[in-house]
């Protein structure tokens, strides 16, 4: 017969725990006590932000109605008028103008690499990606300050002048580069490289056999992509569009630098804006004797701050959905 | 056969593919005119006096010295900033690997640190210094650190977990069966075995941290000098960048680009040296 291994705890009084084997228990249990108490971490986080910013401007939330603040098109802090409006019109136009510029290409660039590419074609794309996602938004400010601020300035603007001098939104009525337009360039190609590898990985959970019955009753690719696949993760699509605009709601320095920063409400694409973010960083931590002022730029940032949750709880949520469906 | 490859539909496929190759062109070509643009405003005002020297009395408005002073304090803020979002974020993807899984808590907490990266720099910068403002700190190296921190905690955790989520689930089966508690299962079979993805995911949090301007732009402050406490203000590369653009001088300018080059040199080498090393690393991993 072999004996049985470890013999001291197959006495006849039964299993008896070795003190090392308890120990480790012990710290598998204390750890797991601590380890989940960090979890907890990003959720305080979130929570904490948001409430340190709604106590700091609570002084101009309690003095001002909200429609004041949000609606009033007049920012004169020194004359005690916060009106937001400007800023607020600045950042969607920026951020609008960046997404749908962006959308298109980057839709198409996520479709080839799922649909089309060879592995050789995706691991030369993969770096190009990551690349474009790890350059600092200080340099993509650099590059729109020298490169599409002067382009929209020479080449696009006397075109639209020339060729819709009737459409609103396309008027030119300054003669500088700095513009929604160049903004909006520069965010397209900042929020690139998110909007493709989401849309990807989106793209990737449909199951093959969905492209295979379509392919094997006669469609194209391309008819395939449009008719089966486009619509079974639209959802998905719609929720990186939305991830999309909400960093780029936030993104400063780069759009900062070659928008122009004029506290007006922009009515073209070629006005000059002044975003959210860039009032926060240009004014905050100066003229703190006016009183309220500081307030008010947290007010501003609280704004923001619920504006982009709200875009990503939601994308977030969908995400996680379309990534966790169950295929029949 | 021939008669068919003209239907509609074929040119339409056709078509549909000529725009998607122009669209990979236009990313592509974006990607090199912004590394081609700055390389070429940015290398012919790169000296050895731009690296090695602090700003001299008049730098900003065209005399002698560098941006030692960005460069330094720009890797001790990122260098800080990382090791303190690593000693949180290490723990928080074991945890979700090991403990919670693909449970509801899982996909909490997946969602909040998701939630956490998309909040704007800029928001984590006017916090900070508000909450600085409360408790009467005046901008400082540790401050930049702390609010850096909070910005690469969530891109550090979620590469993390992106990565310790692959591994096979044969070798945790196979350290469970042979009596290993759950945590050292963690600590001895997931971090080695992940260590080129956990390598990778800190590289790109140090490089986010090392590129953000928002968030050290009221935090950190900035400062001619080099950083000597960690109480100081402290000049951030990033900083440097859009301060030497802001000026009227064309010299300064210059110098701006120069420093954008390095900041681009510096973010290009993190970039790739996490490549290669996690690639170096991965020949010990078990496939």
């Amino acid at each position: 017969m072999i004996p049985p291994i470890g013999s001291s705890t197959t006495g006849a009084t039964g299993w008896q725990p070795q003190p090392v084997a308890l120990a480790r228990a012990k710290s598998n249990e204390r750890a797991r006590k601590i380890f989940l108490g960090f979890t907890a971490l990003p959720v305080v986080l979130i929570l904490l932000v948001t409430l340190g910013l709604l106590i700091r401007s609570w002084p101009i939330l309690s003095t001002y109605p909200l429609q004041d603040l949000l609606f009033g098109e007049v920012w004169k802090p020194s004359k005690m008028l916060f009106g937001l409006l400007p800023f607020i019109t600045g950042t969607v136009w920026i951020t609008a103008v960046g997404v749908l510029i962006s959308v298109p290409p980057c839709l198409l660039v996520a479709i080839y690499l799922s649909e089309y590419a060879h592995d050789s074609t995706r691991s030369f794309i993969r770096p190009i990606l990551d690349l474009l996602a790890a350059i600092p938004s200080v340099v993509f400010g650099v590059w729109g300050l020298v490169t599409i601020v002067p382009f929209v300035e020479s080449t696009v603007m006397p075109f639209a002048k020339a060729a819709f001098p009737y459409i609103p939104f396309l008027k030119v009525d300054q003669p500088t580069g700095f513009s929604v337009l160049s903004g909006g360039l520069v965010l397209a190609v900042m929020i690139a490289p998110l909007l493709i590898s989401v849309v990807y990985e989106v793209l990737l959970t449909v199951p093959n056999d969905l492209r295979r019955a379509s392919l094997a009753i006669g469609a194209t690719q391309w008819e395939t992509i449009r008719r089966v696949l486009i619509p079974q993760v639209l959802p998905g699509i719609i929720a990186a569009v939305v991830l999309g605009a909400s960093r780029a709601l936030g993104e400063t320095i780069a759009v900062l630098m070659v928008v122009g920063n004029v506290p007006q409400i922009p009515t073209s694409i070629f006005d000059a804006a002044y975003p959210l973010p860039a009032l926060i960083a240009n004014n905050y931590g100066e003229m703190m004797s006016i009183p309220l002022y500081d307030s008010a730029l947290l007010g501003a940032a609280l704004i923001l701050l619920i504006i982009i949750l709200i875009f990503n709880v939601l994308s977030v949520i969908v995400l996680q959905r379309v990534k966790q469906r169950k295929w029949e | 056969m021939i008669k068919n490859f003209w239907k509609r539909k074929h040119i339409v496929e056709l078509f549909v593919k000529l725009v998607m190759m122009f669209s990979i062109a236009l990313v592509g070509g974006s990607l090199l005119l912004i590394l081609a643009t700055v390389v070429a405003r940015g290398l012919p005002a790169l000296t050895w006096e731009m690296v090695s020297q602090t700003p001299k009395g008049g730098f900003y408005m065209g005399k002698g010295g560098g941006v030692l002073n960005a460069i330094l304090g720009s890797l001790y803020l990122a260098g800080g900033g990382t090791a303190l979002a690593l000693a949180l974020s290490l723990p928080m993807a074991l945890v979700l690997k090991t403990y919670l899984g693909d449970s509801k808590a899982g996909s909490l907490v997946r969602l909040s640190l998701d939630v956490l990266w998309g909040i704007p720099t800029i928001v984590y910068g006017a916090f900070g210094f508000a909450v600085m403002i409360l408790l009467g700190m005046r901008s400082s190296l540790l401050a930049g650190i702390l609010i850096l921190s909070l910005v690469e905690l969530p891109i550090m955790t979620r590469a993390m977990d992106e990565v310790i989520r692959r591994m096979p689930k044969g070798l945790e089966h196979a350290a469970l069966a042979l009596g290993s508690t759950k945590l050292e299962v963690a600590t001895k079979v997931v971090v080695p075995q992940m260590l080129p993805g956990i390598i990778t995911a800190i590289l790109l949090a140090f490089g986010r941290g090392i590129g953000d301007a928002a968030s050290v732009l009221f935090t950190a402050g900035y400062t001619d000098r080099l950083p000597s406490s960690l109480m100081s203000p402290t000049a951030s590369l990033p900083l440097a960048v859009f301060f030497q653009l802001s000026t009227p001088y064309p010299a300064v300018r210059e110098r701006g680009y120069a420093s954008a080059l390095i900041l681009t040199i510096v973010v290009l080498v993190v970039s790739f040296g996490s490549r290669a090393l996690s690639a170096k690393l991965s020949k010990y991993t078990v496939k």
